[in-house]
């Protein structure tokens, strides 16, 4: 018996319309409460151009709603779809479920780029420099942890990973430097590091939504090889799927999407770790379950954890140290109750 | 001469600055079962990647059914032939029937659910390996021998007329490994298909080949009927062990003993 599709579409629907709430409610909370039923007006009235809908309210509350709030939510949730679908990709490529941005040393590079361009102070294109460079920082770690992984033209999947943690390492060396170097910028480069939504913007939004919805796409076309894939090179190879283009498709798929995120955010950890962990307990794992799935929870989880420091924390903690404070420990527990059932080898 | 399933001529195969096949040459046809043998790192499992399309030979020219190898593309190529690895890894927690029907994917549309020719080629072959009743465990649950079973039904599941095994039994015991060697025995001659399948042991490669091909130090030493190649001066050329080859009264078939306390 095959698994049931429609619980799949079910499970994909619950968790669409949980994340379409939590949007809401989440814009709803901050240091102005606004009722759930008048944010629903403002971007009705938004999408729809009917100013109508919201000649009642103030005006200010449409302002918060639209520039203020959404950015940062929406932000939000697509760097934990992103980071998620990466973290999926990663670990069925590479055929451990350890794997993630970091492992790469994907992380690393752009964080290397982010300091770098606040140590030179750099103003290239106004607020987007960071970004920018972090963005190269992400793809020049990745073509170097490829380069060196790439024997006979073909990328290893062990070596990839003993790559990006040799890169990394270095790269973090470089940070520690860069730091040495800043003097009073350094609490900016320390800031930047852990993460955060607080300076999002529209204009990043598009280009994350754009950049993961893409990504969903190409990792969902390739869903049933990256089963195949994750079974190993002579297996599938010999089920005739092109190991070597699936894999490299899927690498760069990824890393474009850790890329994009953190330069967008900045370093955020954990949630391409746990959330293909749970979902993989609870779908399966199927990557064309678990591809849609995780991107969903890891949307919900991450703007659950920036509306708890942004709405409800008394002091605002980065959301980097937030994830890493609670997704821990909770990955702990997980790894712990897995290994005592039918653990990972 | 009537068609050869594959005619390999003068390959040549290295790992870096290290040969490991040279000039083999060699041609084997349809509805036979091959047998493989050879000490450890002799080249056979790189013979068999071959032969299966997976790696491409160094020099040297290698044909499927008279057409180069290359010239295949891989998915057509993988309704014609399967492969069993040694290795018995199945990936994250994949249930055994989710394995057994990636069997299916060179036969299935891209975004295609299943149909009931791939369910019933599913069922048919753990039903024919005797792992029906595991079908909702998963892999990781297994021992290493049910997953190598469960890797021989994903190959049978696949449906192929040619069936490569690369020490296929070496994770069974007794039981299931002769259950594997009748099953193929009975593909080869009841449906025509053909086997290649490297073979550590002697007996069981003399009791159901019908051809063998010996390797030492990744050159073919010689080639041919089992009962003709089967012989105490094959194994001591190639293996380096003294041995004696006799008609075994209880099985009617050539056995190999060895002289084991020397």
């Amino acid at each position: 018996m095959p698994r049931p599709a429609r619980n799949l579409s079910l499970l994909i629907l619950l968790l669409g319309m949980a994340l379409g709430l939590a949007i809401v409610v989440a814009t709803g909370m901050g240091y102005m409460a606004i009722d759930s039923g008048d944010i629903v007006r403002i971007l009705l009235a938004r999408v729809f151009d009917a100013p109508a809908l919201i000649a009642g309210l103030e005006k200010n509350l449409s302002y918060v709603v639209i520039e203020v709030r959404l950015p940062r939510i929406l932000s939000a949730a697509l760097v934990g779809a992103g980071l998620a679908t990466a973290g999926v990709l990663y670990q069925g490529i590479l055929r451990n479920p350890l794997a993630d941005p970091y492992t790469l040393g994907i992380s690393s590079g752009a964080a290397f780029g982010a300091a770098l361009s606040l140590v030179a102070n750099l103003s290239l294109a106004a607020h987007f420099s960071t970004p920018l460079f972090a963005f190269v920082g992400a793809v020049v770690t990745l073509a170097v942890v490829l380069r060196l992984s790439t024997f006979d033209g073909q990328v290893s999947a062990q070596t990839l990973i003993l790559s990006g943690v040799i890169v990394g390492a270095i790269l973090a060396a470089g940070i520690s430097f860069l730091k040495y170097l800043a003097d009073e910028q350094v609490a900016v480069i320390i800031f930047w590091l852990m993460g955060s939504f607080a300076a999002a913007t529209w204009k990043g939004t598009l280009l994350l939504a754009a950049t993961v919805l893409g990504g969903v796409l190409v990792a969902l076309f390739y869903g049933r090889d990256l089963n195949i894939v994750s079974l190993g090179r002579r297996s599938s190879d010999a089920l005739g799927v092109d190991t070597v283009k699936v894999r490299l498709i899927l690498l760069v798929t990824a890393s474009l999407l850790a890329a994009v995120c953190v330069s967008v955010s900045g370093i955020i950890g954990f949630i391409g770790l746990i959330v293909p962990h749970l979902l993989r307990f609870l779908v399966g794992p199927d990557h064309r379950r678990l591809l849609p799935c995780s991107a969903l929870a890891g949307a919900l989880l991450l703007l659950f954890a920036d509306t708890l420091t942004r709405a409800v924390l008394p002091v605002e903690v980065p959301i980097g140290v937030l994830t890493a404070l609670i997704g821990g420990p909770f990955f702990c527990v997980i790894f712990r109750h897995k290994q005592k059932g039918s653990g990972y080898e | 001469m009537s068609e050869s399933l594959y005619r390999m001529d003068g390959l040549c195969f290295a790992y870096g600055q290290t040969r490991v096949l040279h000039d083999i040459t060699l041609s084997l046809a349809e509805g036979r079962f091959y047998g493989i043998v050879g000490p450890n790192g002799c080249g056979k499992s790189t013979l068999l990647d071959l032969m299966a399309g997976i790696k491409r030979p160094e020099q040297g020219t290698i044909t499927f059914h008279e057409v180069p190898l290359a010239s295949y593309g891989k998915r057509d190529l993988a309704r014609r032939l399967a492969l069993v690895p040694q290795e018995v890894d199945c990936g994250f927690g994949y249930t055994v029937e989710e394995v057994v029907l990636m069997g299916r994917h060179p036969h299935r549309p891209r975004f295609a659910a299943p149909g009931d020719d791939d369910w019933a080629a599913v069922e048919g072959a753990m039903e024919k390996i005797g792992i029906l009743p595991l079908r909702h465990r998963q892999t990781t649950t297994l021992s290493g021998g049910q997953r190598q079973r469960t890797i021989v039904a994903r190959a049978l599941a696949q449906d192929t007329a040619v069936l490569l095994f690369d020490e296929a039994t070496s994770s069974l015991d007794i039981k299931y490994t002769l259950h594997i060697f009748n099953l193929v025995r009975r593909l080869v001659y009841d449906e025509g298909r053909t086997a290649i399948a490297v073979v550590h042991n002697l007996n069981l490669a003399a009791a159901y080949c019908d051809e063998l091909v010996f390797i030492k130090d990744g050159r073919v030493v010689c080639h041919g009927p089992s009962a003709e190649t089967m012989t105490a001066a094959n194994i001591a050329r190639v293996f380096d062990v003294a041995a004696q080859v006799s008609i075994d009264p209880y099985s009617n078939t050539r056995q190999v003993s060895f002289d084991y306390f020397r």
